[in-house]
């Protein structure tokens, strides 16, 4: 239908190229490099895709940069899922790089990861399944010309991998559609009597949010089709800073906020404080501590960071000051204004009052908090 | 190296590992030998035969201890899985004679106790600590301690693991001996790639290289006198490391002088039962490994142990009500396999079986898989001894206790008073808590007869002959009364979940003067503070360890710790304690008035500098009157900076608490008035604070009832509060004043809570008051609104009086009714 140089223009232009074309490179290096059995319609072998995820360098030098941090162990039980013919689940909290462990994963074992359907509140079943091109309906009546297949669909056709994200925001009757694709790995078409059946290679990465409120929990029987696996929080304080300060820097870019030097300090201590609240103990791991009702994810840290450098920039004077974040923080932590603030408080008595250099954050926050 | 027929038979083993087990049995059924000689101590010939007798069990552990000393001990721990335990079972099944061939214990707990900290030795190509010793350090004698560098990770490393277990348990633990073969092969494999290692990383230097040289130069003369006396067909399991060393060419003379004035103690060994999670290392004893329930099940399965162990997890998550089917164990077998494969392993091994079980079996969520981790990869499994095993150190221990204390065990009841001034007195106690932390009742606390001193304690003493089983069962927990008790102490603060029974062990350690396990109770004490909601269990809590810091002092005991935990403790009170105090019936509010006034106690107690307190007076009263309830006290020093103290004490924020409860509107009047009093009583209400507190208590707005309470709680049941009155005016006048004013209506619902206070007082007070109020007119210049009041009250009384006789006046008099005055 295109030319090809256009298609390839049209993808370097894109917003955000899909990963597959953004590492088109380091696919292509890694099936090079790739002698071990590939399950079939695999574009890589396991342990390819899992070196593709991970990272590493090549025996030819091409080093391939690691597109998930975090423990090797997630990454090889959700490829093995994979290459055992199971469904796999991601849950998390959101900001643990769900959607783009799947993304990449599907990226690298069946070439594409645009077989996608998001879960909403309002996702239909024709969404998962088949939609019908009506104008031919009504002319021909039903015909495999006037189906129109969904991502699923066409995934189960071509032996690829599907996505679904956000599982559990989909309604549960329609998260049950998955059932029988999972387990008999066939879709049926009753109007024309017919079915699809799944070929070989085709498998569904499902995200989903386990913390959040307002999600439709899994059917136990859709749930005992999937391979659970559950991206964790950063694993230390230094990561979590880390990834903060990254992407509280892009943010701030693209928000064209005014640079605020060197806010590292305060972003370590909005991460220590997340942290020490979300795992329930200090960081000495001395004393424990009560856990507010929030998530606190990395993602909300971030957000916190963000406002405090809005409000330096903007009202203080260019640095960001324990001021600055202790409202957001306030946010953060107090989601249930009785039982989070007696938890908040208890930690800035117990915890924070202590603690050497914390003086101005402490009187930031009793002020933030009266 | 030795060829079948060719012995010694070296058979070189990782300590607890289930292949090597296997292994050893194969080759002891090949080779027959003559005698099987067991790397351990060589006291222990004596008691070997225990091993074969009905009532023993594994997990078990040949203990030896310094005769005099019970708590200078070591261990040598077996599982039904180790290799040694496979050797002499096999001897002992075959009639075959067993000699242990290590160092005597005699000179291992000589050489420990003179290295100080100095623990054993062992890099021997295996799991590194196998011995511990009990919760005390200074005890300590462990034979096989942590290699100091690790021959196995260079092995390792070489194969390509990060990980040296890891590659132990591919390498020789998870491999299956291919039948018909050589059983002696895998061992000669070992043994070269163990010479390899000495080779490269020299015998041994340093001290715990020498400690291995004189090991090994005993092993080498007991081999030596076993082959004189049983020919050369004998097997010999030791840790792979020393193999290489046993076959080394030496002269027996150079061995002799190596042995040579070692220093000695009397020692005497026994088997004691051992538990699987002794075994395992995150029991805190460093036994060496892991997964010992793991290792049982590879050593017991016949075949297929992957399967086999996900059938068991997932019965045991049946068990448990998690939904778990057979489909959920194909699934979980065919991804532990590939998983293994993925990464290189010959066979699926505990971490690749997990992360199936985590996926598969458990949504993803760790917190089933606690529970595999507790019940199957550990396992609780307890070992048993016979009753023929020699007595148990700590019976040892205990009778000597006895003697020396001059306490002797007696059938019937006997009534004991000590005082705990005097030293001897003072141990007897300290055992006789001990005991009891142990389950051992021999003694039991009775009410003291004689006075109610703190240094005096009853005891009612009962020798049971059953108490010697128990004292045998609490033979687990250590080698003396001391260590055993704190284990015990210790195992208990981790097991209790309620914040009170916490506190009570606290108070347990002190009496039984156990600083050892005071740390861990006090860990267990402020996680349980941490996560406990409700005020009400805090602040009761607080006291009694308040009370425990201070009979800490008493007994010299380190209370550094607990102080510290109790401030803690008083903080999160502080924190939690006005939001608790709202809408609360009468009798919570009087339950709750009760623990303010403990809780003030306490802090007195705790905090008992009134430096900052003091000096910031002036600030808490001020918050208490804001509708918000921090009361900031910080604010007062303006930007930080400047050398004055930045933190308040204790008792200022225990003062700034008070303020909130005293001035916030909606909490029970009985306590808001007993906090306006007990800032007074502290002399932290300024001038005229403590009357206009009163004043909106009492105001009109007040429900009548509510005021009633507020004057219970701030006058309080009996004690001074009635002299208060007497000797202040302003706050007599104030009282009288809103007596005065209550509508009749109300005044018989006040009548019974005035009652109880003002009946509690002593008839002096009482008169005191009545007189008071009766001299008001004349006195009243003293203050301004008191005057006012005073006079006020006077001639209402007047009138009403007046008013009641008014009309009869009128009638006497003849005249016309006309009101006014």
């Amino acid at each position: 239908m295109t030319v090809p140089g256009t298609e390839a223009q049209a993808r370097s232009e894109a917003l955000r190229p899909h990963a597959e074309h953004a590492f088109a490179g380091e696919l292509k290096a890694l099936a090079a490099a790739d002698d071990r059995p590939r399950p079939e319609r695999w574009q890589l072998s396991p342990w390819a895709v899992a070196t593709y995820l991970l990272g590493g360098t090549l025996p030819d030098g091409t080093v391939i940069t690691p597109k998930y941090v975090g423990p090797r162990r997630i990454v090889e039980v959700a490829v093995t899922t994979l290459a055992t013919d199971r469904a796999l689940l991601l849950l998390g909290v959101p900001g643990t790089a769900k959607t783009w462990v799947s993304e990449h994963l599907a990226a690298a074992v069946s070439g594409d990861s645009t077989l996608l359907v998001q879960g909403t509140a309002g996702t239909p079943e024709e969404a998962i399944r088949y939609g019908w091109d009506y104008a031919r309906l009504l002319a021909h009546g039903p015909s495999r010309e006037a189906l129109v297949p969904g991502p699923v669909m066409r995934a189960m056709a071509q032996g690829m991998t599907a996505r679904v994200e956000e599982l559990t925001r989909i309604p549960a009757d329609v998260q049950d559609t998955l059932i029988t694709i999972l387990s008999e790995k066939t879709l049926p078409i009753p109007e024309l009597g017919e079915e699809v059946q799944a070929v070989r290679g085709f498998n569904l990465i499902a995200t989903a949010n386990d913390r959040d409120r307002g999600v439709n929990d899994l059917s136990s029987a859709l749930r005992r089709r999937f391979n659970t696996v559950v991206l964790p929080l950063p694993a230390t304080p230094e990561d979590e800073v880390d990834i903060v300060s990254r992407r509280v820097d892009q943010i701030g870019r693209s928000l064209d906020l005014p640079s605020v030097p060197d806010g590292t300090d305060e972003i370590r201590r909005v991460v220590t404080v997340f942290r020490e609240l979300r795992d329930g103990v200090t960081t000495d791991g001395r004393t424990k501590l009560k856990s507010p009702s929030g998530t606190l994810s990395t993602a909300e840290a971030i957000s916190v960071v963000t406002g405090g450098l809005a409000l330096a920039a903007h009202f203080g004077d260019g640095v960001l000051r324990a001021g600055d974040v202790a409202a957001g923080i306030l946010g953060a932590v107090v989601r249930d204004p009785a039982a989070d603030r007696l938890v908040w408080q208890e930690y800035l008595e117990t915890v924070v009052r202590e603690r050497d250099g914390w003086k101005d954050f402490y009187r930031a926050c009793r002020e933030a908090s009266a | 190296m030795t060829g079948p027929g060719a012995g010694p038979f070296l058979l070189g083993i990782r300590h607890h590992g289930p292949g090597s087990a296997r292994a050893v049995r194969a080759a002891l059924e090949q080779c027959r030998p003559a005698a099987v000689l067991i790397e351990g101590p060589p006291e222990a010939d004596a008691i070997v035969h225990l091993a074969d007798e009905e009532g023993m069990r594994p997990p078990v552990a040949l203990l030896a201890h310094a005769a005099d000393d019970p708590g200078r001990a070591a261990f040598w721990p077996l599982a039904e899985f180790s290799p040694e335990w496979v050797a002499i079972r096999w001897a002992l099944a075959h009639g075959v004679p067993v000699r242990f061939i290590d160092l005597p214990a005699t000179h291992t707990l000589a050489l420990s106790d003179g290295g100080g900290a100095r623990s054993g030795p062992e890099p021997d190509g295996s799991d590194g600590p196998r011995a511990d010793a009990p919760a005390d350090t200074d005890a300590a004698a462990a034979p096989y301690a942590a290699p100091r560098l690790d021959p196995l990770a260079a092995l390792a490393a070489a194969a390509g693991y990060d990980d040296p277990e890891l590659w132990w348990e591919d390498a020789v633990e998870h491999r299956r001996g291919a039948d018909g073969g050589d059983a002696l092969a895998p061992f000669a494999a070992l043994a070269e790639a163990m010479a390899e290692l000495r080779t490269a990383f020299g015998d041994g230097d340093g001290p715990d290289g020498a400690r291995d040289l004189v090991r090994e130069a005993c092993m080498r003369l007991k081999i030596r006198d076993a082959r004189r006396r049983f020919g050369d067909g004998i097997a010999v399991v030791c840790g792979a490391w020393h193999v290489p060393a046993l076959t080394a060419k030496r002269t027996v003379t150079a061995d002799r002088q190596a042995l040579k004035g070692l220093p000695k103690v009397k020692t005497e060994l026994s088997w004691v039962p051992w538990t699987h999670r002794r075994l395992s290392r995150n029991s805190g004893y460093g036994a060496g490994i892991d997964a010992p329930g793991w290792y049982g099940h590879l050593f017991h399965a016949p075949d297929r142990p992957l399967e086999r162990w996900l059938t068991k997890v997932a019965r045991l998550l049946r068990d448990e009500d998690f939904p778990v089917s057979s489909a959920h164990v194909i699934e979980a077998v065919r991804l532990a396999g590939t998983l293994a494969a993925l990464r290189g392993r010959p066979l699926a091994g505990l971490t690749e079986t997990t992360d199936a079980v985590r996926a598969v079996m458990c949504d993803g969520s760790d917190v089933p898989l606690a529970l595999v981790r507790d019940r199957l990869v550990v396992g609780n499994v307890l070992g048993e001894v016979p009753d023929t095993a020699p007595a148990t150190p700590l019976q040892r221990d205990l009778a000597r206790l006895q003697r020396s204390l001059r306490l002797k065990p007696e059938a019937d009841a006997r009534d004991w008073e000590f005082d705990l001034r005097k030293d001897n007195d003072a141990a007897r106690s300290r055992l006789l808590h001990r005991l009891r932390l142990l389950g051992v009742d021999w003694g039991e606390p009775v009410r003291s007869r004689g006075g109610t001193g703190t240094f005096r304690e009853s005891w009612r003493l009962t020798w049971e002959p059953e108490l010697a089983v128990r004292v045998a069962e609490a033979s687990a927990w250590g080698t003396t009364v001391l260590t055993a008790a704190t284990a015990r102490a210790e195992a208990r603060a981790a097991g209790t979940a309620a914040l009170a029974d916490v506190t009570a062990l606290a108070e347990h350690c002190l009496l039984a003067d156990l600083p050892g396990a005071l740390p861990t109770v006090m860990r267990a004490l402020a996680d349980r503070a941490a996560l406990d909601t409700d005020v009400a269990h805090l602040a009761e809590a607080l006291p009694a360890l308040v009370r425990s810091v201070r009979y800490g002092d008493v007994r010299r005991t380190d209370t550094a710790a607990l102080g510290e935990v109790a401030e803690g403790l008083a903080e999160r009170v502080f924190v939690g304690l006005p939001a608790a105090c709202a809408g609360l019936d009468a009798d919570a509010a009087a339950t709750m008035r009760g623990l303010v006034d403990e809780v003030h106690q306490a802090v007195r107690l705790l905090a008992p500098e009134p430096g900052p307190g003091m000096e910031a007076a002036g600030s808490a009263p001020e918050a208490g009157a804001g509708p918000e309830p921090e009361p900031a006290p910080e604010g007062r020093g303006g930007p930080r900076g400047g050398a004055a103290p930045e933190e308040p004490g204790l008792r200022h924020r225990w003062a700034a608490v008070l303020g909130v409860l005293a001035g916030r509107d909606g909490l029970p009047g009985g306590i808001r008035g007993r906090a306006v009093r007990l800032l007074l009583d502290d002399g932290l209400l300024p001038d005229g604070r403590a009357a206009r507190l009163m004043g909106h208590a009492l105001s009109a707005a007040t429900e009548p009832a509510e005021a009633a309470a507020w004057i219970e709680g701030f006058l309080g049941s009996g004690g001074p509060g009635g002299m208060l009155l007497v000797h202040d005016e302003r706050l007599l006048a104030l009282v009288d004043d809103w007596l005065t004013g209550v509508p009749a209506a109300a005044f018989a619902g006040v009548l019974p809570l005035l009652r109880r206070t003002f009946s509690s007082f002593d008839q002096g007070t009482r008169r005191a008051v009545g007189q008071q109020i009766r001299r008001s007119g004349p006195e009243a210049a003293g203050t301004a609104s008191g005057g006012r009041a005073e006079r006020e009250t006077g001639a209402l009384l007047d009138e009403e009086r007046a008013a009641a006789v008014l009309p009869t006046l009128h009638l006497l008099l003849g005249m016309a009714h006309t009101g006014g005055s």
